[in-house]
């Protein structure tokens, strides 16, 4: 059995293809760096991630595949970190190189199959995540919103975020993975922070933290949550399904319920 | 922000909760430097009621005072309700506080009639133009323009508002008289007519001019309520079906009648809002948009009314055995669509799969088909496994009907449109 081991980033996965299609060798599985080995592993290839590299095998998809949407599932579904999405991906790109003609998401396909649903999943999080993110706002005039999305997709919601708030200052913060993405009115950076404080834990500002009005707002916008429903159509269960409870920790409508 | 406006908010906001279009689609519009927001294009909701219903817009009444007494409405002037109004600048503090939030994708404005339709209209219009033109507001703006509302400011509302929209409310013009003394079909389609002038101008000008201003570029909207009057599913559709001919017609809500002014004898004491056939409609309308249907082949003289018991493209289907077992490695995207059970993307991702080969219900199932109906009216790679041809139509109905569980489930229906009807 052919191992390759990679330091686990996405750089790496794209480095390891390179020097499979090189070496006219492709590995039967995929290890992190520390990672036991399977019982089975007769070699070990070493791989180095390498930009170069990585940004060769992207170019060449680039190129050999038209359809946008079968690329942009790479990255989401890598963004997922589902174990094992490495070497699902891995041989779905192998497929996109290897194929003749014109490519397209064909269903029939396992592993493409695989990845398509992976993608709609980690692009259904996304979306929730521009849906339920609720800013609050700081004392210093920053808007704050922490939640802990299932996948890690931060970075694909910073498009659309940095376009809508482009005249506020926020900060939008990953629970789960303990970074987040600072933007200052004219680019969003990754930022992570050395000590967690309290808000940084629970994702609410106490009242200390809020501005004046902040606490006025929020209670306007539950007021309104409360108002907007109508009572002779309740629905809990439609109301469940279409937002999660694993988001109501951080929605201020939702606050103490 | 005064308390006042908590109060005002809870009280404005209740009352123009039954109005029921929440979407906020149709526009794109990325940031423009030095303004506030964008406009996403797929109509982002925000949060969902207790009722399971979208939030996108903070949908609230300037005010709920009103001169007229249309028998349906919560706000009508015989009732004794609380009533408030805002000023514009607490609208204005509301809509883009909310926004900054992320709390809301903009604004859905609608309003009491007070004094006239066009004082009124003026005072929705200012909140609109503030937003755009003081604050620079980029997010969304859905206006209900006032009944009798004159063209010129209907027109002045399109400059500023991504939609308009006109309720129709009851879809026959007697019964609309009855129930609304002060309305008539004229007050309504007047200003429907404008908002469609405006529309097709605004388009020829800006092939001319990149620059000329765009005119309520996510088009009109209206609303029919459900149940108040005996008219049938038929006229409901067949109208909504005319109003799609209008290009700027994007979207007809209907909307099931809810028993509150129990009071009134004109109209039924319906015990509870009529939510299954308030569904049945909104997949008819998806029918009508997105599957090729002649409003004809869903209801007609002889079925007037949609089948309660399954949705319309099945009950469509087991009127219509001819058309099947289709054969879903030959036919073509309209047939297909025609399918129990395949939806718009399925239809699809039919025809991509099939170039790398024959489909078999595996394929189908990974695909997405709820194979579960389309069993029935299909025949594939595979064996071919009996359909309505050989159980017939009253056959596959007494399979896919569940016995009561319906009559039980009423309430929690998912009144959400699904893909695949
Ligand atoms: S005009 Fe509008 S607000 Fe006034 S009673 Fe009629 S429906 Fe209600």
């Amino acid at each position: 059995m052919t191992i390759y081991r990679y330091d686990k980033s996405f750089e790496g996965l794209l480095t390891a293809i390179f020097y499979a299609y090189t070496r006219r060798q492709f590995p039967d599985r995929l290890v992190g760096c520390g990672e036991p080995l399977p019982l089975f592993a007769d070699e070990v290839f070493e791989v180095v991630s390498d930009a170069a590299h990585a940004d060769r095998v992207w170019k060449g998809l680039e190129r050999k595949v038209k359809q946008r949407e079968l690329l942009s599932a790479i990255t989401f579904a890598w963004l997922s970190e589902l174990p094992e999405v490495d070497m699902l991906l891995f041989r779905y790109i192998r497929k996109l190189f290897d194929f003749k003609g014109n490519f397209s998401f064909n269903l029939g396909d396992a592993d493409v199959l695989q990845v398509h649903k992976i993608w709609r999943k980690v692009s259904q999080e996304r979306l929730r995540v521009c849906q339920f993110l609720r800013f609050q706002k700081t004392a210093d005039g920053i808007y704050f919103a922490a939640l802990a999305p299932l996948y890690n997709v931060l970075p694909l919601t910073l498009p659309h975020l940095t376009d809508r708030f482009a005249d506020q200052s926020w900060l939008l913060y990953d629970l789960k993975r303990e970074y987040g993405y600072y933007y200052n009115g004219k680019e969003a950076e990754e930022v992570r922070f050395a000590d967690r404080p309290e808000h940084l834990r629970t994702g609410r500002l106490d009242a200390s933290q809020m501005d004046a009005d902040e606490a006025a707002f929020q209670q306007l916008w539950q007021t309104y949550f409360q108002a907007t429903a109508i009572r002779e159509r309740l629905n809990p269960r439609l109301h469940r399904q279409n937002m999660p409870a694993r988001f109501w920790p951080y929605l201020t409508e939702k606050y103490g319920k | 922000m005064k308390s006042s406006v908590l109060d005002k908010l809870k009280i404005l906001a209740e009352s123009a909760k039954y109005d029921v279009s929440c979407a906020s689609s149709g526009t794109s519009r990325s940031h423009r430097s030095g303004a506030i927001g964008s406009a996403a294009g797929w109509g982002i909701c925000h949060s969902f009621a207790a009722d399971g219903r979208c939030i996108s817009l903070l949908k609230i009444m300037l005010t709920n005072y009103c001169m007229y007494d249309c028998a349906y409405c919560i706000n009508r002037r015989s009732n004794d309700i609380p009533r408030a109004t805002f000023s514009v600048s607490e609208l204005v503090e509301l809509t883009i506080e909310f926004y900054r939030r992320n709390y809301i994708e903009g604004l859905f404005l609608s309003s009491g009639v007070v004094r006239n339709p066009d004082y009124t209209m003026e005072r929705m219009v200012r909140v609109a133009k503030d937003l755009r033109t003081v604050h620079h507001f980029n997010g969304y703006i859905h206006l209900k323009s006032i009944p009798g509302a004159s063209e010129a400011l209907v027109h002045e509302a399109g400059l500023y508002a991504d939609r308009l929209s006109v309720n129709i409310e009851i879809p026959n013009e007697q019964s609309l008289q009855m129930l609304a003394p002060d309305k008539n079909f004229q007050s309504v389609f007047s200003p429907m007519r404008y908002i469609q002038q405006g529309v097709l101008q605004s388009a020829e000008e800006r092939k001319h001019f990149r620059s000329a201003p765009r005119f309520a570029p996510a088009g009109q909207s209206t609303q029919m309520i459900i149940g108040a009057t005996p008219d049938s599913d038929q006229s409901i559709l067949r109208l909504s079906s005319a109003l799609y001919r209008r290009q700027s017609m994007k979207r007809v809500y209907y909307s099931g009648y809810i028993h509150i002014n129990k009071y009134d004898t004109r109209l039924p004491a319906l015990r509870q809002a009529p939510l299954v056939r308030e569904n049945r409609l909104y997949q008819a309308d998806w029918l009508l948009r997105f599957y090729q249907f002649q409003v004809d082949e869903i209801v007609n003289d002889a079925y007037p009314n949609l089948d309660l018991e399954v949705d319309p493209k099945l009950s469509w289907a087991l009127r219509h055995p001819e058309f099947f077992p289709v054969d879903i490695n030959k036919a073509d995207y309209e047939l297909l669509l025609r399918i129990p059970g395949v939806g718009v993307k399925s239809a699809k991702a039919i025809l991509f799969a099939r170039r790398y080969g024959r489909l078999g219900t595996y394929q189908l199932k990974k695909i997405g088909v709820v194979m579960k109906k389309a069993q029935y009216f299909i025949t594939t790679a595979e064996l071919p496994s009996p359909t309505i041809q050989e159980i017939s139509p009253e056959g596959v109905r007494r399979l896919l009907v569940k016995p009561n569980k319906q009559a039980a489930d009423e309430r929690q229906l998912a009144l959400s449109f699904p893909d695949d009807v």
